[in-house]
């Protein structure tokens, strides 16, 4: 009898401890984020890092989802594709997450939403802009435009707006962003009645870009659209201005980092770009998400923290709006996505799992971006 | 023809920065017969050293002469230090192996500055201001040239012909140039082989981290991963010189400097690196010894 009763304390304890286990888990919903927090592009990680973790604290201290908590597990992918793939194998094999966020340059979503795909676990891309990245598959989504649309804004901006006929294009051929976001607007400036009179390219990493802007200068182009990233666009604003290229620069999202104004200093002086957001944009849900941002983390939120933001509050709308957290019960949520009130505008994802917004033009005054309007789609 | 004449000189400051990186490598495989592979990384390290101590002396003094000296004296002390330990830990107990675990302990110090370099200083760029205001001048309308690529040339062109003169007439130089012939024939005459090896490392490095500064204030990012394609651009340039050869390195670095630009100005600049290995090959196939380098006869 005696050993019944010890047996039966035993398995009593047992399953109690199984139970606990198995509730501690429940009690936390882990979501995984993958991003470039190291290398040429360190702050379009950092940033999008900062957004996510502002809106999962937000969440949290409004009682969470369904009353379960989030919780993030974060990898650096150092600016490699490659590494990239692995962060979102690990995400999902060892770290069981439920959806993935991530990630910012579009090579290295491309190479990591074929693995978020096969598990069919959700991806959601903040800012991977290049068209490609969605078509990845069905469980792939992006709270942000796509370059046809970024494209075509700065073309008609360069055109209408500023009334500049003659573009000469300086592309990185190391970047899916860099070659779509430039062949884009080539062709809206085309058929606005522009011409391109040179298009040079460059690739990631270099330093040395005054053979191709000797090139380019000898063409007189009215501007130079550079749809690049800001380690190297503000190498390439420094050497244009050496040459005694004064005309203006334009660029796309990957231009927005702190970083930029470091390197390129006041070579960046009238120079224009796209972006998802600005912070000077009077929309309560902006001004809102400005404050709380700068109060949490004490600078100002770039288009990438806000990217971030929205897509994790997309997603968190999402899983409340879920019957359960199943891969493909998410992912039907996610996919429904309509007007949703978000720092970088009001987006509603469509039938290609894009997300359909307008974009901000900013011009770069004295080290600072300055807003200048709000393009619709 | 102006827009040739740009690109001349962009080819030439181009050249010139290479060619300070490869005086370095080539003066260290002249006497040690030694690809130093870490050359690279430790004028990454140099330009790194030059930041910091930019940043601790921008504060007190303006852009200017005095904070150009300072900085670039600091950058080369701790190169030096760096090279003279490199050798001392990495090199000096392989003296007698065989080549090629020399060849491959290069290789591991070259990855272990790389990745520690990573580790120690962050793996994002980092700006690096501008320690001496720079001015520019035109020539012609539109054909501009900046000091610092006046300076950089003059400064390459000066290094060269004070190692040249330190190499061929300087009782140390006669003993480096023994020691390039045999080590061993060179210590029975006498000649402290140890001392003049390290004294070569350092020099090496000195002007590893002169050219990481220079390189830094011509083009202001530095990251830890700067010095592989300079490293190995140099080593072309040198090779293509004829390696062991002094004005051969400056020759070759100008070469491929300027060819470098023509294919990024007039063809593409996707073609840019295919190009100098490109150079490379023709040139070795013809002049195996490079276009300066001397043939030589082994003796049996």
């Amino acid at each position: 009898m005696k050993f019944f009763s010890a047996f039966f304390t035993f398995v009593l304890a047992f399953a109690f401890l199984l139970t606990q286990g198995c509730t501690k888990k429940n009690d936390t919903i882990l979501i995984g984020n993958y991003g470039s927090m190291t290398g040429a592009e360190a702050t379009f990680g950092l940033s999008t890092k900062d957004g996510i973790t502002l809106a999962i604290e937000e969440i949290n201290v409004a009682g969470g989802i369904n009353g379960k908590k989030v919780d993030m597990k974060v990898y650096d992918n150092g600016g490699k594709p490659e590494e990239a793939r692995l962060s979102v194998e690990k995400l999902i094999n060892v770290d069981n997450v439920v959806a993935i966020l991530g990630e910012v340059a579009s090579t290295r979503s491309l190479a990591a939403a074929p693995v978020a795909q096969q598990y069919k676990v959700p991806m959601i891309s903040p800012s991977s802009t290049n068209p490609e990245v969605t078509k990845k598959g069905d469980y792939i989504f992006r709270v942000c435009f796509i370059d046809p649309f970024q494209g075509m804004v700065m073309a008609k901006f360069a055109f209408n707006s500023l009334n500049l006929k003659k573009a000469a294009v300086l592309r990185d051929s190391k970047s899916d962003y860099s070659m779509g976001l430039a062949d884009y607007f080539t062709k809206t400036f085309t058929e606005l009645g522009g011409t391109i009179v040179a298009d040079e390219k460059y690739q990631s990493a270099d330093v040395d870009f005054k053979a191709q802007l000797t090139s380019l200068k000898t063409k007189a182009p009215d501007f130079i659209f550079i749809p690049g990233y800001y380690t190297e666009v503000g190498l390439i604003a420094r050497q244009a201005r050496d040459l005694g290229l004064t005309v203006p620069l334009l660029g796309g999202d990957g231009w927005d980092s702190p970083k930029l104004f470091e390197i390129g200093g006041d070579a960046l002086t009238n120079s224009y770009i796209s972006n998802h957001f600005a912070a000077e944009d009077p929309r309560p849900e902006v001004q809102k998400f400005v404050t709380s941002f700068k109060a949490r983390f004490g600078v100002e939120p770039d288009g990438l923290a806000s990217a971030g933001y929205d897509a994790a509050n997309i997603l968190f709308e999402a899983m409340k709006k879920a019957k359960s957290l199943e891969g493909s019960e998410l992912r039907t949520a996610l996919a429904q996505t309509k007007d949703f009130k978000g720092a970088t505008g009001v987006i509603s994802l469509d039938e290609n799992r894009d997300a359909v917004k307008s974009a901000v033009i900013l011009k770069i005054e004295s080290g600072k971006f300055k807003y200048v309007e709000t393009v619709n789609p | 023809m102006e827009e040739f004449i740009q690109h001349t000189i962009n080819g030439l400051s181009l050249g010139s920065i290479y060619a300070l990186v490869a005086l370095g490598y080539t003066m260290v495989f002249g006497v040690l017969q030694l690809i130093n592979f870490a050359h690279g990384d430790i004028f990454m390290v140099g330009s790194f050293f030059g930041l910091y101590a930019m940043r601790f002396f921008a504060p007190h003094f303006q852009p200017g002469p005095v904070l150009a000296i300072l900085v670039m004296g600091c950058a080369m002390t701790a190169s030096a230090v760096l090279g003279v330990l490199i050798e001392h830990l990495g090199y000096k107990p392989m003296r007698r192996a065989p080549r090629i675990n020399i060849l491959i302990t290069a290789i591991g110090i070259s990855l272990f500055l790389e990745y520690g370099g990573q580790l120690v200083f962050g793996a994002s760029p980092q700006f690096f201001p501008p320690f001496f205001e720079k001015t520019q001048f035109h020539i012609f309308d539109s054909v501009t040239i900046d000091s610092n690529q006046i300076s950089i040339f003059l400064i390459a062109c000066l290094l060269m012909t004070a190692l040249q003169f330190l190499v061929f007439k300087t009782q140390f130089g006669r003993s480096m140039r023994a020691l390039s012939h045999s080590l061993d024939t060179a210590n029975l005459i006498g000649i402290n082989v140890n001392q003049v090896i390290r004294i070569t490392f350092m020099l090496g490095s000195t002007l590893a981290g002169a050219a990481g500064v220079l390189y830094a204030l011509a083009y202001p990012k530095v990251e830890p991963l700067m010095g592989v394609l300079p490293g190995l651009k140099a080593f072309v340039a040198a090779v293509l010189g004829g390696i062991g050869n002094i004005t051969g390195a400056v020759i070759g670095a100008l070469i491929l400097g300027l060819s470098e630009t023509y294919v990024a100005g007039y063809i593409s600049s996707t073609y840019r690196d295919a190009l100098a290995f490109i150079i490379l090959i023709i040139v070795l196939l013809v002049r195996p010894s490079g276009l300066l380098g001397k043939k030589r006869i082994e003796k049996v």
